[in-house]
């Protein structure tokens, strides 16, 4: 689902945010990068999201080999992909089944579909009866789920999700990692980013520890099952 | 390469026909459209305090329009009543005068001719000029015998009222031709540099309707950065980002359009009465006319386009500036 091969990320008037990584995750997968701030991890998944471009080497995603999508495809790459937040960035001027309904809406689902899969959305992270909701009004393991219901409603093949449990105590944070779980069982390949290492490897999946911008470790998944 | 591509293509094709990407088209129109009005009476004072500003500069080069219209109205009625006057000759008797009559009146470009011979001349002015004993001590009438001709620009207004006075010079029976309403042709030359004028100042409230419209899309867009960065990070094309942006250019608009249309119509209703006032002491059926169906159209459509337009430039110019990060 996602190979990088010796790509180099340098930011213009930086450091190299990364160097020379080669990683492989499989589709259907489940895998966290973690790694201080700065390490990169945030780098990582803005190369995947095509938020950045790399500088040099390649990364393919999806079967698409990135350097061959242009400007103007940008988008239809991105549908694609679900997204959360740490700060979860919910538009707080709407309800939250109209935060939901986003990516359908981008698409240009017809309203009784919408309808029925932010229904099942927020249903599936136990929101449903909070959908008429705004955003502030909810808690920040909320506001997370709605974030959550947001990336996943649109059935994107990959989900990249950066510090999801960033503000969260450690018995919401499980929930949340357990919601993650739960999409990857259904086939979502998921990348998270996180820095809360005793957590991740309670998970028991595999982690790719970025360290200056280089991969330290890169556990394959038959060893991570070992 | 190609098999990215074929990629893309059959995960649109298998699931969806044609009918349905016009469909959803339409459907993010309709939203976009909504979505703008909502935004538009969200904050209904700003909303209108712009709307006002935009009505006003619709409104100025419109109601100087309708002003210049009416007065081109009233001259136009001045014009058909421009009559020619030839002084025949002294040899030319009244016989051959009445044949030059008839001979007039079978042109197209003239309406009506009327003699007047010396002697009716004479006796006209001593009637007006109170020397009738003066005259009296004449040997002879020093009048000349006249003809007054109408040229038939109501019929024709294209009628040229100079060639027909060049003609009249040029018959042999004439001594001179006159026509002495030429400061109507002054008045309209003016009428016509301040028509240009008015012209000129479209152009610049025009162009001031679109910097206003340009520079309340460019708040919009900062005010919804967020939404807008959210919306590129799950697929949204420029297409979607910028649509609701463009419809709320046409509400501006057309709201503009609406006050400024209201505004012309409180002014020319104030000036009814005055203007009635006026006609009647020159006892002419002369009333202000409006700005009329097509005109009222075609400053709503200039409005709309403005509104449309601006809000473009503005949203090509700022929205490329956001991306998610």
């Amino acid at each position: 689902m996602i190979q990088f091969t010796n790509v180099y990320m340098h930011y213009p008037g930086g450091t190299d945010a990364l160097k020379n990584i080669n990683i492989n995750i499989e589709k259907g997968a489940m895998a966290f990068v973690t790694g201080r701030s700065g390490a990169g991890k945030s780098t990582l998944l803005k190369l995947i999201a095509l938020i950045d471009r790399h500088s040099r080497g390649q990364i393919i995603v999806n079967g698409q080999n990135l350097d061959r999508v242009r400007k103007n495809r940008v988008a239809m790459f991105r549908r694609n992909i679900g997204f959360t937040f740490q700060d979860h960035r919910l538009l707080n001027d709407r309800t939250v089944f109209d935060n939901v309904a986003l990516p359908l809406v981008i698409a240009g689902h017809r309203h009784n579909e919408v309808k029925k899969r932010v229904h099942a959305a927020l249903d599936k992270v136990g929101l449903l009866p909070k959908q008429n909701a705004r955003p502030m009004t909810l808690s920040g393991g909320e506001q997370q789920r709605v974030g959550i219901a947001r990336a996943v409603v649109h059935r994107p093949a990959l989900l990249l999700a950066d510090e999801p449990t960033g503000n969260l105590d450690p018995a919401l944070s499980w929930e949340i990692m357990c919601l993650f779980e739960e999409f990857n069982k259904v086939g979502v390949t998921v990348l998270i980013a996180s820095h809360d290492l005793d957590m991740i490897k309670r998970m028991k999946k595999r982690i790719i520890t970025l360290r200056e911008g280089h991969t330290l470790s890169s556990l394959t998944d038959s060893k991570s099952k070992t | 390469m190609i098999r990215e591509e074929r990629y893309i293509l059959q995960k649109g094709s298998t699931r969806y026909g044609p009918g349905y990407y016009f469909e959803s088209w339409l459907l993010q129109h309709l939203q976009a459209f909504f979505f703008s009005l909502g935004q538009f009476c969200r904050n209904p004072l700003s909303s209108l305090l712009t709307a006002s500003v935009i009505g006003i500069a619709l409104a100025l080069p419109a109601g100087f329009y309708v002003l210049l219209e009416n007065a081109a109205r009233i001259t136009s009625g001045w014009e058909s009543t421009v009559e020619i006057t030839a002084f025949l000759k002294n040899s030319v008797g009244n016989d051959r005068a009445l044949e030059m009559v008839k001979e007039l009146q079978q042109q197209g470009n003239v309406a009506e001719v009327r003699f007047i011979s010396k002697e009716e001349a004479l006796e006209e002015y001593r009637q007006l000029s109170g020397f009738s004993e003066a005259l009296d001590t004449l040997q002879s009438n020093p009048l000349p015998s006249l003809l007054l001709i109408k040229p038939a620009l109501s019929k024709h207004p294209d009628v040229d009222v100079e060639t027909l006075l060049k003609s009249m010079q040029e018959l042999p029976e004439v001594d001179s031709a006159q026509y002495d309403q030429l400061w109507i042709k002054r008045l309209n030359a003016i009428i016509s540099i301040v028509q240009r004028a008015v012209l000129i100042l479209a152009v610049f409230l025009g162009m001031a309707v679109m910097l206003i419209i340009g520079n309340t899309i460019r708040m919009m867009i900062f005010n919804r950065r967020a939404e807008i960065e959210i919306a590129k990070l799950f697929g949204a094309t420029d297409g979607f980002i910028q649509r609701p942006f463009l419809y709320s250019g046409f509400w501006y608009g057309l709201a503009g359009s609406l006050i400024a249309w209201l505004l012309i119509s409180i002014s020319l209703w104030l000036l009814q009465g005055p203007a009635n006032q006026l006609a009647g002491l020159y006892s002419s059926g002369f009333t202000v006319s409006g700005l009329g169906l097509r005109n009222a159209g075609i400053m709503f459509l200039a409005g709309i386009f403005l509104g449309w337009l601006g809000s473009f430039i503005s949203v090509r110019r700022h929205l490329r500036a956001i991306e998610p990060a």
